[in-house]
C-alpha cells in the first residue's frame, strides 16, 4: 500500500512489513533539479515524522522527514551517483528500505494526497 | 593556476617597510609563537603579478555587465574610494584623544542623520557589520521592546515565503520561530494568510518592499497597520532600498526597524567578502535599545562591534549621498527602475516574466515551459552568458519560482549595454532551440568550465596545507 505525508514524502509498504520511502512527484518537482542526496546508514533507526535524509538542489537543501519508523536495511546507492533519478521518477527513486515498518499517523492514500495537493 | 604559497621560495622577500616611529618591545615568551609563521615568501612583482592573474579570470563590474538581482552589485564611484582613502579617514584610532577626532565624529554623525533621513527613521546604529547581523541586531531591538514590556509570550516572526533566506535564519539566530506565510499569486503579501497568522505570540513581521520578486507591495500600509494592531512590529530588510531611497521611506510606510546594506546600496564593491555596513535605523521608541560603543558611550547597554563598526565604509556612504544630493539619490533609484522596466519588456517575447507587470529594480523570469520544451534549464542560460562576457543573474530565487532567473540592471546601465544584453539573451534563446547541447555544457570561453558546485561546498578546501602544521 502506498501512502502520502503532508511533507511530501511516500511510503509503500509491503505484506513482510517492510517498507520503501521516497518523496512525491510533487516534491521533486518543487525542489528543481536535484545534484546531491545523503542517505542515512543501514542500520539507522528512523523516527516517523524525523529528519532521515537530505536532499540538494539547483535552488536550496531541504530535509526528508521519515513517514515511519523502523530499521534501515537497505539504502538505494543508485541516487548517490544519480540524484537526477529522483527527477525522472519520484515514485521509483526509493531513498530507504526499512523493516518493522510501522507508518505514522496522518498519512494519506494516493486520493486523498491528490486532493491535498489540490489545496495547496 | 598555482597558488600564491605555490610561488613561495624561501628567501625571497618584499620587504619594503617603513621605520618604526615607536620604540620596540621585547613580547614576553608566553606570547611568543612556538611555531614559524606560515607566509608566503615572494617579492613585490610576484605578488604583483598573481593577484593581477587572478583578476583577469574573474568577471566584476569593472569587466563589464553584471546583472546580479537581489544583491545590487552596482557600479560605485570611484571619487568615494577616494575620499575614504584619505588619511584623515585611515590613519586615527577610535581611542584618539576626543579631540583629533572631531571630524570623524561628524562625519559618523552626518552619516546617520542622513540614513534616517532616507529610511524615515529617528535613530541609527552603524555597529552591524553586514546585512545578516544587521538583521540580527534589528530583531534584538524587537526582542528587547517585548521583554521589557514583558510580553513574554511573543515568540514568532512572521517572514513571507519569498523573503530573503537571512531572514528565518537571523530570527532562528534570536531564539526566534518562525511563521512562513505563502505570497498571493501576484507575488506580494497574502492579506488573508497574514491574517490568521497574527496572534498575540507574534513578536513582528520581516519584509523586503520591493519584494525579492520586484514588486512594490501596495498593500503595505494595511499589512504594516495588521501587524501593529496585533500587537507586533514590522521590519524592513533593507537589500532592496535601490529601488525606492529618494522617492519612499520605510518609516513611511509603517516600519518600526530598518537594516540597510551600505554594501549594496551606497557605494561599498561587494561580493569580494567585505567589509560590508548594515546599519539598523529605528523609530524613537526603539532607540534606547540601540547598541554603541561602551569606550564612547558607558551608558550603552549593547555593543555588538568594536566602536563605529566598519568606518571606512560609512565615509564611502557619506561620499556616495553628498555627491549625488537629494534629487541625485531619488533619480539613481528612479533609474534602476527605468532600466529593469526596459530590459525586461526587450525580453518579453522571447522569456516569460514571472509576474508580468511593472516591475521595481529588478525582475524574474520563469523558464519552467522553456525548459520543458529544449531541456535548456535556468542554469545552462547562466552558465552560456559567461560566454558572452555578461555576468549570470541570481538562479533558482527566490524560491517559488522554477527555474528563475533574476535580473538587475541597475542605475548606472546605458541603454545601449541593456539593449546589448538583450540581443545576448535572445541569442541564447535561440540556441537553446537550435543546438542545447551547447548550452548544457558552457561555458566554453571561460578560464573554467563547470566545478562540482556540490562538492566545492559540502568538502570545501579553505586552507593551504603546510609542511608543519599537517
Amino acid at each position: 500500500m502506498l501512502y502520502y505525508a503532508k511533507s511530501h514524502e511516500w511510503v509503500s509498504v509491503e505484506a513482510d512489513g517492510t517498507a520503501t520511502i521516497g518523496v512525491s512527484e510533487y516534491a521533486q518537482k518543487e525542489l528543481g533539479d536535484l545534484v546531491f542526496v545523503n542517505l542515512p546508514l543501514v542500520g539507522d533507526s528512523l523516527v516517523s515524522g524525523e529528519v532521515f535524509a537530505d536532499v540538494e538542489s539547483v535552488k536550496a537543501v531541504s530535509d526528508v522527514y521519515s513517514p515511519a519508523t523502523g530499521e534501515v536495511v537497505e539504502i538505494n546507492e543508485a541516487l548517490l551517483d544519480n540524484p537526477a533519478l529522483i527527477n525522472e521518477s519520484a515514485l521509483e527513486a526509493w531513498f530507504v528500505r526499512i523493516e518493522n515498518a510501522v507508518i505514522g499517523d496522518d498519512l494519506m492514500t494516493q486520493e486523498e494526497y491528490d486532493e491535498y495537493l489540490s489545496t495547496l | 593556476m598555482k597558488l600564491i604559497f605555490e610561488h613561495s621560495i624561501h628567501g625571497k622577500a618584499c620587504d619594503i617597510l617603513p621605520s618604526s616611529d615607536v620604540p620596540a618591545v621585547e613580547l614576553p615568551a608566553k606570547f611568543a609563537r612556538s611555531s614559524a609563521l606560515n607566509l608566503p615568501e615572494v617579492a613585490e612583482i610576484d605578488v604583483s603579478r598573481h593577484y593581477t592573474a587572478l583578476s583577469k579570470r574573474a568577471h566584476g563590474v569593472n569587466c563589464g555587465f553584471y546583472p546580479l538581482g537581489s544583491c545590487t552589485m552596482k557600479y560605485n564611484p570611484r571619487i568615494d574610494e577616494q575620499i575614504a582613502a584619505l588619511p584623515q579617514f585611515t590613519e586615527i584610532h577610535p581611542l584618539a584623544p576626543r579631540e583629533y577626532t572631531r571630524g570623524c565624529d561628524e562625519a559618523i554623525a552626518l552619516c546617520k542623520s542622513l540614513l534616517c533621513e532616507i529610511t524615515g527613521m529617528d535613530a541609527m546604529t552603524l555597529q552591524p557589520a553586514a546585512g545578516a547581523h544587521g538583521e540580527f541586531m534589528g530583531l534584538l531591538l524587537i526582542k528587547s521592546y517585548h521583554t521589557e514590556r514583558k510580553d513574554f509570550r511573543r515568540t514568532k516572526i512572521i517572514v513571507p515565503d519569498s523573503a530573503h533566506g537571512t531572514n528565518p535564519a537571523s530570527a532562528a539566530m534570536c531564539g526566534f520561530t518562525t511563521v512562513s506565510i505563502p505570497s498571493a499569486p501576484d507575488g506580494c503579501v497574502d492579506i488573508e494568510a497574514l491574517k490568521s497568522a497574527l496572534s498575540d505570540e507574534v513578536a513582528g513581521l520581516m519584509l523586503t518592499n520591493p519584494n525579492t520578486v520586484g514588486l512594490f507591495d501596495k498593500q503595505i500600509i494595511e499589512i504594516t497597520r495588521l501587524v501593529h494592531e496585533a500587537g507586533g512590529l514590522v521590519y524592513y530588510d533593507g537589500a532592496n532600498l535601490n529601488a525606492i531611497m529618494g522617492v519612499v521611506r520605510p518609516g513611511d510606510m509603517g516600519f518600526d526597524v530598518v537594516h540597510l546594506n551600505l554594501h549594496k546600496t551606497f557605494a561599498t564593491p561587494h561580493g569580494g567578502g567585505g567589509p560590508g555596513s548594515g546599519p539598523v535605523g529605528c523609530k524613537a521608541f526603539l532607540a534606547p535599545y540601540l547598541p554603541d560603543s561602551v569606550v564612547r558611550n558607558p551608558e550603552t547597554k549593547l555593543q555588538i562591534r568594536s566602536f563605529y563598526g566598519n568606518f571606512l565604509v560609512v565615509i564611502k556612504a557619506l561620499c556616495y549621498i553628498l555627491t549625488l544630493g537629494a534629487e541625485g539619490i531619488r533619480e539613481a533609484a528612479q533609474n534602476a527602475v527605468l532600466n529593469a522596466n526596459y530590459l525586461m519588456h526587450l525580453l518579453k517575447d522571447s522569456f516569460t516574466p514571472a509576474y508580468d507587470t511593472v516591475c521595481m529594480h529588478e525582475f524574474v523570469l520563469t523558464l519552467e515551459d522553456f525548459k520543458h520544451e529544449t531541456g535548456v534549464s535556468a542554469l545552462d542560460v547562466a552558465k552560456t552568458m559567461i560566454d558572452f562576457g555578461i555576468h549570470p543573474p541570481t538562479m533558482y530565487f527566490p524560491l517559488i519560482v522554477h527555474e528563475a532567473l533574476m535580473l538587475e540592471p541597475t542605475e548606472t546601465e546605458s541603454k545601449e549595454t541593456l539593449e546589448e544584453a538583450a540581443k545576448v539573451l535572445k541569442r541564447i534563446y535561440a540556441m537553446a532551440h537550435s543546438e542545447p547541447e551547447t548550452l548544457k555544457s558552457a561555458p566554453h570561453n571561460a578560464p573554467i568550465g563547470r566545478p562540482d558546485e556540490v562538492l566545492a561546498a559540502r568538502q570545501p578546501v579553505l586552507k593551504y596545507g603546510f609542511e608543519n602544521d599537517r
